[in-house]
């Protein structure tokens, strides 16, 4: 009977979340998706550094399609009127929610925790709403990163990894040659998408990445610039291989590893999968940044949503210091595989890809070529996003001119806005 | 089970018998392989080490038996920050199908009587009323129905999962009543009421005795959609009381980490065992239940 | 005294339809209210959330212009038609063969029936397996050594629909069968004996006799199938993920995808509303002359 016991202590605690019923320590209850490996570990560690304040931590993990299934409980739990504390909700959504008036601010504990000054400027106004912090940054992901097997490009005798498309395209056709799968790729609306930006930065640059992707500028996205991204990324679709539909990137990222493709593009989540596999960055597997000498920033973040009385809040205000906290910053990312999220972390422990990564992203912040992933929710709304994905998955699995897929891409942005 | 005494197309003597038997079994058994063969794969699969699975081909079967995977998935397969594997999360589904099974059945019933053996004015348009809420997609009514559970203070709850799956799950119990019962001779209701019983005198003496088959037919249908439902499961429960289909979303669809394939598949199993056992226990009642009339439209 | 009397009187005879109008009050509510809410929403500028302001008919004429949800209905009309054709036809074969004395009748029943026991999540992860061909059947019949072999349904944008029928048909076939059966076996032995006299031969007493006589399952069965059809969500998802592409969107996976991943509430409530009216149109007809005729 162990178990209605647990099942009267959720129900308890989501009626003394209704209730608004006060107890000394704080109570959260975190809604979200990492549900596996090195990313529940690491909410194990901040589940751990929450309850060492002695707090409770309820946990609602719903894993699945990157959220969406999350997502739909959130709405859910939001119309029924008891939204969970703390969301892993990220990017442009952050806003549409805060628009609704269904978050809380944290902006004191900012304010202590001198935010301001450790995120970079970009991510800080994703987190902040009319000027207040509505979420709390973990990482940063880089987006733009080209994975290789040292293997691979021996057997096909390719010597370094590619800085641009040319380049790129040239190895492709050596690992074709020598009887090797070129791009290990899953063929996933969202992984056609990080393709499709990848190629957008590196033809088309930061400035013109932002003006297509994240201001949505019409003229941009009817240019003949688009037009040559849409050749490149069906240059790369002639080098995937055929039974790449629907599969999984970790599945992808496991051929690179096996040797059997050459190159793998892929946010550095792809990373952990290599060091899960006991790989080591520089001799297993090989790290570039893809061409464009730009930085495609996606970062995961907790936002606050507005529950009531003090135990909640109180908890909601001790999350988002542990969250913000360098220690934190430091022992997920070093198991999520990014970078933390405060640029002063002394990043001594982490590997030598994230090191490059963290250097990237200081030069990308000096010289204005930080942009914000839109396959990974960070630049346009969901509903724009949604129009990108399908047209671009469209264009990967037809056999569309690259023209036509301009005018649709552009028409079809229209719509969405 | 009740056979045939005659048969309909096969002749009895002679190579052609032989030959219209051989063909008929030899379709059976092809039908059977049809049916059976996902559930080898998921067997065997679970059965296998990783490195086998990764090697080998899906379809061939496991070298030796490895039964670590399904001691994962039920014990200590991890979902979230919590790694007490699948079992939990089995009593929460109990606890939430066992009471709705049995609510939305018994109200069922009691509709399909009322509908049918006390014939009112109108009580085929209710009935075709209720019957359209059977193909209401439950995406639709999924935030309408946060809002009512917010209301009732039921929302994140075990209580207002049950009554979500009993509301929408009394269209097709009704239908399953209302279709054994109109087979049902009128005779013994009338003869009872000519003895003086009232309305629930002849629904709990006379007529819910003889509904057995009725029941199971029901019972089968609501255990399976129920225990099987992820999409109100996800919605309207809070972490600790998911049921086990959110848990085996949560192992199964993981976002990064090495796809265990053999564990998922025997979660896979694990979740679907309930059902899985009410079908082969219950099968041979069930097409006897729906003989006996709870299919007659 | 006599008036309490009349009043139980009165009472008793109400009482069938005070049994039952909870029932209907909860599906007013719970189904058509809902349904008119959502109807509402349709007509409002909804994104991420309900929003009630009025916006008249923006978010239809959204809904028509997006190439998806052509997509979506094409494939829920060749789905729905031919999950319910192959079902019924593999379900009527089925139970006409094992009603002819099988001595493991029981055991082959079962096997038949089982995979409507497992949820369609099951259902479709494993059938990804089986029809991917780096994976299952491809690889399996180029390992037997005959390389040519070719069978790419599930990554081809034409095709990938049919496998989705496939697994459908997979799980809900049998249950066909089951009905069936119960059908067959609820018919007279008389009935073939007479047919039999009468010289009539197996083919003429089944298409003739036999199956007429089972129109009200043919009625239960089509209900269950149909509303399996419009349902078919979970097996989408773990399926195919509407893919490749969006080759495999159905109407409930187009609506919850801009529901609930687009935050285009607005535009998912519209093409709820279109598919319920389609619903409607198609079912409640069926449903009419059918009550009609049993009820006589």
């Amino acid at each position: 009977m162990i178990r209605i016991d647990k099942v009267m202590l959720a129900a308890a605690v989501s009626c003394a979340a209704l209730a608004g019923a006060a107890r000394a320590d704080g109570t959260v209850e975190v809604l979200h998706w990492w549900t596996s490996g090195g990313e529940a570990k690491a909410v194990g560690e901040l589940k751990k550094a929450f309850e060492a304040e002695g707090g409770t931590w309820v946990d609602s993990p719903i894993a699945g399609g990157g959220g969406d299934a999350a997502m739909t409980a959130l709405r859910a739990r939001v119309m029924a009127g008891n939204p969970p504390t703390a969301v892993q909700l990220k990017g442009p959504g952050i806003q549409e929610w805060a628009e609704q008036g269904a978050l809380n601010n944290v902006q004191d504990v900012a304010e202590a925790g001198n935010w301001d000054k450790v995120l970079p400027p970009a991510l800080a106004s994703i987190m902040k709403y009319e000027g207040k912090y509505v979420a709390a940054p973990v990482n940063i992901h880089r987006v733009d990163w080209i994975w290789g097997s040292p293997e691979a490009l021996k057997k096909a005798g390719v010597e370094a990894m590619p800085t641009t498309w040319e380049e790129f395209n040239a190895a492709a056709d050596k690992l074709e040659a020598a009887g090797l799968i070129a791009l290990a790729h899953g063929g996933q609306p969202w992984q056609d998408a990080t393709l499709f930006e990848t190629v957008v930065l590196g033809v088309g640059g930061a400035d013109f990445y932002r003006k297509a992707l994240v201001e949505l500028d019409d003229a941009a996205l009817r240019s003949d610039t688009m037009v040559a991204s849409f050749d490149q990324l069906r240059k790369l679709r002639g080098y995937v291989d055929p039974n790449f539909s629907g599969r999984d990137w970790n599945l992808a990222t496991g051929m690179v590893m096996r040797g059997e493709a050459g190159f793998q593009i892929m946010g550095d989540w792809a990373k952990g999968e290599f060091l899960a596999a006991g790989k080591v960055p520089g001799e297993d597997f090989l790290c570039a940044p893809t061409p464009g000498k730009g930085f495609i920033l996606n970062s995961d973040s907790f936002t606050f949503f507005k529950v009531s009385g003090d135990d909640n809040i109180k908890g909601q205000k001790v999350l988002a210091r542990l969250i913000m906290s360098p220690e934190f910053q430091k022992v997920f990312n070093m198991a999520k595989g990014s970078i933390p999220a405060r640029t002063d972390v002394p990043l001594d422990d982490f590997d030598s890809c994230a090191k490059r990564s963290h250097e990237d992203l200081l030069a990308a912040i000096e010289n204005d070529t930080l942009v914000p992933s839109m396959a990974h929710e960070m630049a346009v709304p969901r509903s724009v996003r949604g129009e990108f994905l399908d047209l671009v998955t469209q264009f990967f699995n037809s056999d569309m001119s690259s023209q036509d897929a301009t005018t649709r891409l552009a028409d079809a942005v229209q719509r969405a806005m | 089970m009740r056979q045939r005494r005659i048969s309909g197309i096969v002749h009895r003597r002679g190579p052609r018998h032989v030959l219209m038997r051989g063909l008929l079994f030899a379709i059976l058994l092809l039908f059977c392989a049809y049916y059976l063969v996902p559930l080898v794969v998921m067997i065997s699969t679970s059965l296998k080490s990783l490195a086998e699975i990764r090697e080998g081909s899906l379809l061939s079967l496991p070298q030796g038996l490895d039964f670590s995977a399904w001691a994962t998935a039920w014990g200590s397969a991890c979902v979230g920050v919590r790694c007490d594997g699948l079992e939990p999360y089995v009593w929460n589904s109990v606890l939430m199908t066992v009471p709705a099974v049995a609510i939305s059945t018994f109200l069922g019933a009691l509709n399909g009587y009322a509908l049918t053996k006390w014939r009112f004015r109108g009580a085929d348009w209710i009935f075709a009323l209720v019957l359209f809420g059977a193909f209401i997609p439950f995406q639709v009514v999924l935030l309408p129905m946060a809002r009512t559970l917010g209301f009732l203070g039921l929302a994140g709850t075990v209580p207002g999962l049950i009554l979500v799956h009993t509301v929408y799950g009394l269209a097709f119990t009704t239908l399953f009543f209302r279709n054994f019962f109109i087979g049902v001779s009128n005779g013994i209701v009338q003869a009872a009421m000519v003895d003086g019983a009232g309305f629930f005198g002849i629904f709990f003496r006379v007529v819910l005795p003889m509904s057995i088959p009725a029941i199971v037919v029901t019972v089968i249908w609501q255990f399976t959609q129920i225990w099987n439902d992820f999409l109100f499961g996800v919605a309207f429960t809070i972490g600790d009381s998911n049921p086990v289909t959110v848990a085996l979303n949560n192992v199964v669809n993981t976002s990064t980490g090495v796809k265990q394939y053999n564990v998922d598949m025997a979660a896979a199993i694990i979740a679907g065992l309930p059902t899985l056992a009410v079908y082969v226990i219950a099968g041979a009642y069930f097409v006897r239940g729906l003989s006996a009339g709870a299919i007659k439209g | 005294m006599q008036s309490a009397n009349r009043f139980g009187a009165r009472l008793e005879r109400r009482l069938p339809q005070l049994v039952v109008s909870p029932l209907f009050a909860v599906s007013l509510f719970f189904v058509y209210g809902f349904i008119l809410w959502t109807a509402y929403i349709s007509f409002t500028k909804s994104g991420v959330m309900p929003n009630y302001t009025f916006d008249g008919l923006a978010q239809y004429q959204r809904l028509w212009a997006t190439p998806r949800w052509y997509v979506a209905i094409r494939n829920l009309f060749i789905f729905t038609a031919l999950f319910i054709a192959i079902s019924l036809a593999i379900g009527i074969l089925l139970a006409v063969l094992l009603d002819q004395r099988v001595r493991i009748e029981g055991v082959i029943r079962t096997i038949y029936l089982y995979p409507m026991a497992l949820s369609f999540i099951v259902t479709g992860t494993v059938w990804k397996w089986i029809l991917n061909p780096g994976l299952g059947v491809e690889r399996l019949v180029h390992q037997m050594g005959f390389e040519s072999f070719s069978f790419d349904w599930l990554v081809n944008p034409d095709y990938a629909i049919y496998t989705v029928v496939m697994a459908a048909v997979w799980q809900s076939s049998g249950y066909a069968m089951a009905l069936f059966l119960a059908g067959l076996r609820s018919v007279d032995d008389e009935v073939l004996k007479a047919a039999a006299i009468d010289g009539a031969g197996p083919w003429r007493t089944y298409t003739g006799i036999v199956l007429p006589m089972l129109r009200p399952v043919f009625l239960s069965t089509v209900i269950i199938l149909a509303h399996l059809a419009i349902k078919s969500f979970d097996l989408v998802i773990a399926l195919t993920g509407g893919g490749p592409g969006y080759a495999t969107d159905m109407p409930a996976t187009f609506m919850y995808a801009f529901a609930f991943q687009r935050s285009e509430l607005g535009v998912a409530a519209a093409s709820a509303t279109m598919m319920l009216m389609t619903v409607i149109a198609i079912i409640v007809p069926y449903l009419y002359s059918e009550l009609r005729k049993t009820a006589e």
